[in-house]
């Protein structure tokens, strides 16, 4: 028997998951419209390579992955591109990002595809293909999985499969494991294989014993050393860091590498969509959403990326006192700006609220200090200080504190007796202080390229001198009647305007805030809203400014 | 807009304070039983002196006035309060600690949750300070004063200060034990003696130390419920005992036993009650201990060297002092930072 390890803290919230698993997963019938944002992944978003008016196939790409981190996203069925344009996506946020909206032909046509020798192609070429098929972590991190299947510089001991899936409510991961569990193995094989990993361990939380039974049973018929782990339901179990935790011993520091220290983590769902991309070539079109809450049917659907909430909840009869759309569970959950989002990559579940379901909590009474937010956070910090700096906008201490060690998981607020909204003052401080970072940022861009300008408006001046003294010299060598070469002067100028960029690069990468480098979507919109918050407040205090002159 | 959990833990300030006031039950019925229905009285006008001002400070603060005077947390600064002063303490004793506990001690440090001192024991600190001849009239327990006050006759003390004809105070009241050892080590009679009158019982005073009983049951109840940790009666309990125990070794005839200091006094009501205050006490487990051994150390230093009857309230405030201190030098390391990071 293996021996688990225990994280400092977590909770025992009602898990509320047998509702949605009674019937097996149901395929979402084609809705009348998809609307895929562009934007669905941690990193850049991709370009769209699709103009209105275009027909696309089912799985044809759309949406080029830009440089660095950054995935692609595809066209979920065959139709015609009705528009390209800003829409309102499902974050938090309220604000629109770039979208294709789709409307199906119902032919469900394919582009053409077929899978790749993964074992025998080289690595860069396997992790190109999973980057152009959109794979990307399906917990809810929405990761690029191409860039953690590089096995580096550091040995892999342990591949981490996550299934634990700890938070209230949400069982898309439970049906996944229970009816596909051969081809998640599949593609754990297909993982090891490129991280070289010695050993493969799946983690499920023990309220899952049928998800466990198929697992084991699939897990046998492998040849890699596969090992599926029953761990304590206890929230949040599920966080990849907790996971490994429970798994191996080991803590990972925020801001470490896994793979420093010899593991790597993915979701279950994660590893299924490795499997599809690159035995058969099909890119990440759908995944598997638990709709469940204040509804009469909750269930598990397999649904297409665009597909409209509001479309997919009606599937699950949500009760007349609805009155708000949750994606994701009731821990970590957000609030949806309108049902008639589309899902993402990231929405793992659809939670219908009411508040008989989710009653709004008693007013928020001052903290007494009684440390249960303390016993119960599983990242070992102290809640009640970090709300304290937060509160006052003390950001430094906050830091001092370990604010970003944080990871959100709202035990903190789950256990407080005065109900204070932890964790909404940690998301609070945290996209203040990236958003204060960014402005640093884009100050020190605009310095960048002032700088730039007024050095190449010098080489210019510079350029002319020397231009002019090179048409003296011809001048003088025509009159010596020998001619001297013109385009060597030419390129040394241009290659120190070369040089100059390449050293302001350097420099804003050596400068760069270190808390903006990978956000999720989400974050980038809750910086993008409190930028918009302040332009507001700066525009209505000087109403008459304007633009800023050139 | 951004959210906090769409759920949380059936819990409340209010429960919690709740549940500490029915721990205090066990302690208040035994004291019932052995000095008579007067502390019931002293508790009764706490508390109504206590929501009184706290409703009166939340007006003049402009603050929701239900949701505060409905946490509990003012009744349970009355009920420790009137549990540390003498049961026959005239009626205006009572609301004048109560009364500045709460206005001053809570409320004019911001209220609930940001008071740096026990208000409680900021309230006996005032009390034992301005009125200390008032302060030392204890009821002798059941069975050994020469004469035993009716509920009527005391009632009639607490709010007329008169006895009935023909009765002395000096033959309803004792001194506490802890005095009375005090004051009789002064005459240079050996401990072993003076534990042999008559109001001292198996362990400390008689009475007194079932009452310590019925503080040690409610803290027991307490920690179960996790209302409370080991941590700090443990360390305070334990530092208390270590530093009897030490001195004890050192001379047995000038030093009582280690075990007589544990129920003696405010011992088990400020281990299990008055410390375990998390308002003005530390938050890290290692705070937690420092502050509480720091609070055994320094009530046995008081009792034994100082002029106060008892240790345990100043003591409390010494080390509320110590907090921020303790708290910013205890920070535990995070997730990932341990030694090693791993096991
Ligand atoms: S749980 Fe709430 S009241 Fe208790 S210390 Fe934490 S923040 Fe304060
Ligand atoms: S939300 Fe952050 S502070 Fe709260 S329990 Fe989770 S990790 Fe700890």
């Amino acid at each position: 028997m293996r021996t688990l390890y225990q994280f400092h803290g977590g909770v025992h919230p009602p898990t509320n998951k047998t509702q949605s698993t009674r019937t097996p997963i149901a395929p979402a019938p084609l809705p009348g419209k998809l609307v895929i944002p562009f934007h669905q992944h941690v990193g850049n978003m991709a370009r769209p390579l699709v103009k209105a008016g275009n027909r696309v196939l089912k799985g044809q790409l759309i949406g080029m992955p830009e440089d660095g981190v950054s995935s692609a996203v595809h066209a979920s069925t065959s139709g015609t591109i009705s528009a390209i344009g800003m829409a309102v996506v499902a974050h938090a946020s309220g604000l629109p990002d770039l979208c294709a909206t789709l409307i199906p032909d119902g032919q469900e046509e394919w582009v053409t595809h077929e899978g790749m020798a993964y074992r025998t192609a080289a690595g860069a070429d396997v992790r190109l293909a999973l980057r152009l098929a959109g794979v990307v972590g399906l917990g809810g991190a929405v990761f690029p999985s191409d860039l953690k299947l590089r096995s580096g510089k550091h040995k892999i001991k342990s591949l981490v499969l996550n299934g634990a899936e700890c938070e209230p409510y949400i069982t898309c991961d439970d049906m996944l494991m229970r009816e596909r569990a051969a081809e998640i193995i599949r593609g754990a094989e297909i993982m090891r294989f490129m991280l070289d990993a010695e050993e493969v361990l799946i983690g499920i939380e023990d309220n899952k014993p049928e998800a466990i039974a198929a697992m084991q049973l699939a897990a046998a018929a492998s040849d890699d050393k596969m090992e599926v782990i029953v761990v304590p339901t206890i929230y949040p179990s599920g966080g990849a860091k907790q996971l490994m935790r429970i798994l191996t011993g080991i803590e990972i520091a925020a801001g470490v590498r896994s793979t420093e220290k010899g593991m790597q983590c993915f979701n279950v769902a994660t590893a299924l969509s490795i499997y599809r991309a690159l035995q058969f070539g099909e890119p990440l079109l759908s995944r598997i959403v638990t709709v469940t809450g204040n509804v009469r049917n909750a269930q598990n659907f397999e649904v297409l990326i665009g597909a409209p909430v509001n479309e997919l909840v009606a599937l699950a009869d949500p009760l007349p006192d609805t009155n708000l759309y949750i994606m994701g569970g009731p821990m970590m959950g957000v609030p949806l700006p309108s049902a008639q989002v589309s899902v993402v990559k990231a929405t793992n579940c659809i939670i219908a609220a009411s508040d008989k379901l989710f009653p709004p909590p008693p007013p928020a009474l001052p903290c007494i200090r009684c440390t249960r937010c303390a016993e119960a956070c599983p990242a070992d910090l102290q809640p009640q200080e970090l709300f304290w700096f937060a509160q006052s906008k003390n950001f430094g201490k906050a830091q001092e504190y370990s604010l970003f060690d944080c990871i959100e998981c709202g035990a903190c607020s789950y256990v407080c007796p005065s109900h204070i909204p932890l964790v909404q003052y940690y998301r609070f401080a945290k996209s203040e202080i990236r958003a204060l970072e960014h402005e640093q940022a884009a100050a020190d861009l605009a310095r960048e390229r002032y700088e730039f300008r007024q050095s190449r408006i010098e080489r210019d001046k510079q350029e002319k001198a020397e231009k002019l003294a090179q048409k003296e010299m011809t001048a003088l060598a025509a009159r010596q009647s020998a001619a001297t070469p013109e385009a060597a002067a030419d390129n040394s100028a241009q290659l120190r305007i070369q040089a100059a960029v390449e050293h302001a690069r350097e420099q804003a990468a050596a400068a760069r805030p270190k808390n903006i480098d990978t956000l999720t979507p989400r974050q980038q919109a809750e910086i993008a809203e409190i930028e918009a918050r302040r332009a507001k407040a700066r525009e209505m205090a000087h109403p008459d400014a304007g633009q800023p002159k050139e | 807009m951004l959210l906090s959990t769409f759920i949380s833990k059936p819990d409340s300030v209010s429960a919690i304070m709740l549940k500490v006031l029915l721990a205090l039950l066990p302690g208040i019925a035994l004291y019932v039983w052995y000095y008579g229905p007067a502390i019931l009285v002293s508790i009764t006008l706490a508390s109504i002196t206590a929501l009184a001002t706290e409703a009166a400070m939340l007006k003049l603060r402009d603050r929701p006035v239900k949701p505060f005077l409905s946490d509990n947390s003012a009744l349970l600064t009355a009920w420790l309060l009137a549990l540390s002063i003498p049961p026959l303490a005239p009626w205006w004793l009572v609301v004048v600690g109560t009364a500045f506990a709460i206005s001053v001690a809570k409320h004019l440090y911001g209220g609930l949750g940001n008071n740096p001192f026990n208000p409680a024991m900021i309230g006996y600190a005032v009390l034992i300070i301005s009125f200390p001849s008032h302060m030392t009239h204890w009821l002798s327990p059941h069975g050994l004063g020469q004469v035993e006050l009716s509920f009527a006759d005391q009632l009639a003390y607490i709010f007329g200060g008169h006895l009935p004809s023909g009765i002395k105070l000096d033959a309803v009241t004792t001194a506490t034990p802890l005095d009375t050892l005090k004051t009789q080590l002064q005459l240079d009679r050996p401990v072993k003696e003076i534990l042999g009158m008559p109001i001292y019982g198996a362990l400390a005073g008689k009475g007194s130390e079932m009452v310590a009983l019925g503080y040690i049951l409610g803290g027991a109840y307490l920690l179960f419920k996790r209302i409370i940790t080991w941590h700090i009666p443990a360390a305070f309990l334990g530092t208390l005992l270590v530093t009897a125990g030490i001195f004890h070794l050192i001379d047995p005839g000038h030093y009582a036993a280690p075990l007589f200091h544990l129920t003696a006094g405010a011992a088990m009501l400020g281990a299990f009650f008055i410390l375990t205050d998390p308002i003005s006490g530390p938050t890290t487990p290692k705070g937690k201990l420092i502050f509480a051994a720091g609070a055994g150390f320094l009530t046995y230093v008081i009792r034994v060297f100082g002029g106060f009857p008892d240790g345990v309230a100043f003591a409390t405030l010494l080390m509320n002092i110590c907090v921020p201190l303790i708290d910013a030098y205890t920070q535990p390391p995070v997730f990932g930072k341990k030694d090693g990071g791993a096991k």
